[in-house]
């Protein structure tokens, strides 16, 4: 249970590879207030899919359902990182000596460290892997 | 012949042909009774009107032969092609038909000027479509020499093309101008650097533009052949006047109607072809409604030959479209994609002309419940719709996925194809 307080619930959007679709979002977001806190795209032929972390998962992904996309939760954990050569390599080690396989992740840095937000193929082993090799997880309630 | 006299056996033909059905065909039996007609009313050549027609769907209802007329042991061969839902539909010959099949296609490319000496490539899919098997045996026929390339792999015909002197080929139009393109990028000029003088081009529509266009860029005479695997496989051919494929009258009865009224239409006017064939044994078909639009001229050709010409194909009556020479029907879509529980059944079709050759877009929803954050599940969902629709339409296709209701519904009749394509 310990464990719960780290996992983020991550809204993942998909999208048509096409003008407009990014901006419709992001306007969908805005008129509900939803600050965004993170996010990325991931681009295939034809279609992408928007990955965002933002204050008000539910608020977001009911607005963003209404007006017709497909939207789906993701947990996802958010690491800190050294904003210093070698932050990102800390914590990669880290998971990659636990055999923790990380399905796609992306990184802001931020005003006190830099965060790296991770998808893996398995939340729990991940958490525990990465408090026992001396990483710092963000709690969800620092985002949501 | 002079024309009384094929109208004359055009006539006995006919009579053979109703009592045989009325006598040995259930199905055309029950159709005839329906449409309240018997053989015995069939007293002129124009009381073909009286006869009830035939349509696709009905080899498709009757699936595989419950409408042959000939059993198993008398048939020498089928052929399969796609039907307008999942399910194919088959035909089957007799020796006799292939014999007349054979005939047909041995007259129709004599008369465009083949015969000992050419090297005719036949580059139709040879197998379950009728195209590459029926010129095959037609230019044998007329000592013609085959070589049996198949479709695709285009280098190595264009190659073969040169080494063996190819002088004709027959394949769909469009799949000529992609050699052509090829050739051009091998550095071979088929104008100035082969033997080909001839193309029996057919299997999909083409305008007239595209004629003069394959013939000045290519430097050959483009004829048109017309078929389909109903009435055996590619079937009619142009003479070397160009001004239409004669149907031959001994095995063919061709009819031009309105389509709304259904009323016989005089030569030259525009109208749905309705074909019957009078001497198929295996799948007789009596006024088989194709779909073609289409007119026809019963002058007497500037080769002296008396069969009556139609002209070049001009549209449909439905919504079924040619992709590379393959019959696809939309209600084929659909019915695929019911089976696949990942997408919506609204789709749209996106037909463009790629360089020479034709381009399917298919746009299917993905369902909220089949959306994954994972771009590689997604991936996996519209590998799966492109196979699926390439199995049931037999032609290759692309998918793109789109937002959950944002392809266009339909209230009646949908328009669910975008053809850009410009023949």
């Amino acid at each position: 249970m310990e464990r719960e307080k780290f996992i983020i619930r991550q809204i993942s959007v998909f999208s048509e590879n096409k003008p407009g679709r990014l901006a419709a979002i992001a306007k969908a977001l805005q008129e509900e207030e939803i600050n965004i806190l993170a996010f990325s795209i991931a681009e295939a032929d034809g279609f992408g899919v928007v990955r965002a972390l933002v204050d008000k998962p539910r608020k977001a992904y009911e607005k963003l359902s209404g007006i017709g996309f497909n939207v789906a939760f993701t947990d996802v954990i958010a690491v800190q990182m050294k904003d210093i050569p070698g932050g990102l390599y800390e914590i990669a080690r880290i998971l990659g000596e636990g055999m923790i396989n990380i399905e796609y992740c992306y990184a802001y840095s931020g005003k006190d460290a830099a965060v790296l937000i991770l998808r893996v193929d398995d939340v729990d082993a991940a958490i525990s892997t990465i408090m026992k090799g001396g990483g710092t997880l963000l709690e969800s309630s620092l985002f949501q | 012949m002079p024309r009384d006299d094929i109208r004359k056996l055009q006539y006995r033909l006919l009579k053979t042909l109703v009592y045989r059905l009325y006598s040995f065909s259930p199905f055309y039996h029950d159709r005839m009774r329906a449409a309240g007609v018997h053989p015995d009313d069939i007293r002129t050549l124009g009381d073909i009107r009286r006869l009830p027609f035939m349509v696709k769907n009905d080899l498709r209802d009757n699936y595989p032969d419950r409408i042959f007329v000939a059993g198993q042991e008398d048939l020498v061969r089928y052929h399969v092609s796609s039907g307008t839902t999942g399910k194919p539909t088959v035909v089957g010959y007799t020796q006799n038909d292939l014999n007349n099949w054979t005939a047909s296609l041995a007259r129709g490319l004599s008369s465009c000027g083949l015969g000992r000496g050419d090297v005719l490539q036949v580059s139709y899919g040879y197998g379950l479509f009728t195209g590459g098997l029926g010129l095959h045996y037609g230019a044998e026929r007329i000592g013609t020499t085959v070589l049996p390339t198949s479709v695709g792999n285009t280098e190595r015909q264009i190659e073969l093309m040169q080494d063996l002197h190819t002088t004709a080929i027959a394949c769909t139009p469009s799949y000529l101008l992609h050699i052509g393109e090829v050739a051009e990028k091998m550095g071979i000029s088929i104008k100035n650097d082969t033997n080909l003088r001839i193309g029996i081009l057919g299997a999909e529509p083409w305008s007239e533009t595209m004629k003069t266009r394959i013939e000045e860029w290519l430097g050959i005479k483009a004829y048109n052949i017309y078929g389909t695997s109903e009435l055996s496989g590619p079937m009619f051919c142009e003479c070397t006047e160009q001004k239409g494929f004669h149907v031959w009258a001994d095995l063919a009865y061709v009819e031009i109607l309105d389509p709304g009224s259904g009323e016989q239409l005089p030569p030259g006017e525009q109208g749905e072809m309705v074909i019957t064939m009078l001497q198929k044994e295996a799948l007789p078909m009596i006024r088989f409604r194709i779909g073609d639009i289409t007119s026809y001229d019963d002058e007497v050709c500037g080769c002296g030959r008396t069969h009556p010409r139609v002209h070049r194909i001009s549209g449909r009556v439905d919504d079924m479209l040619i992709i590379r020479g393959i019959n696809v029907f939309p209600s084929q879509i659909e019915y695929a994609l019911m089976a696949i529980p990942e997408v919506g059944q609204h789709f749209m079709i996106e037909v463009d002309r790629k360089g020479a050759l034709d381009d399917m877009l298919v746009k299917v929803e993905v369902r909220k419940e089949a959306f994954s954050d994972k771009i590689t599940d997604l991936m996996a969902i519209r590998k799966n719709v492109e196979h699926r629709l390439r199995n049931t339409l037999n032609v290759a296709v692309n998918v793109e996925l789109v937002d959950p209701g944002s392809l266009p519904r339909f209230e009646g009749k949908a328009k669910r194809v975008i053809d850009r394509r410009k023949i």
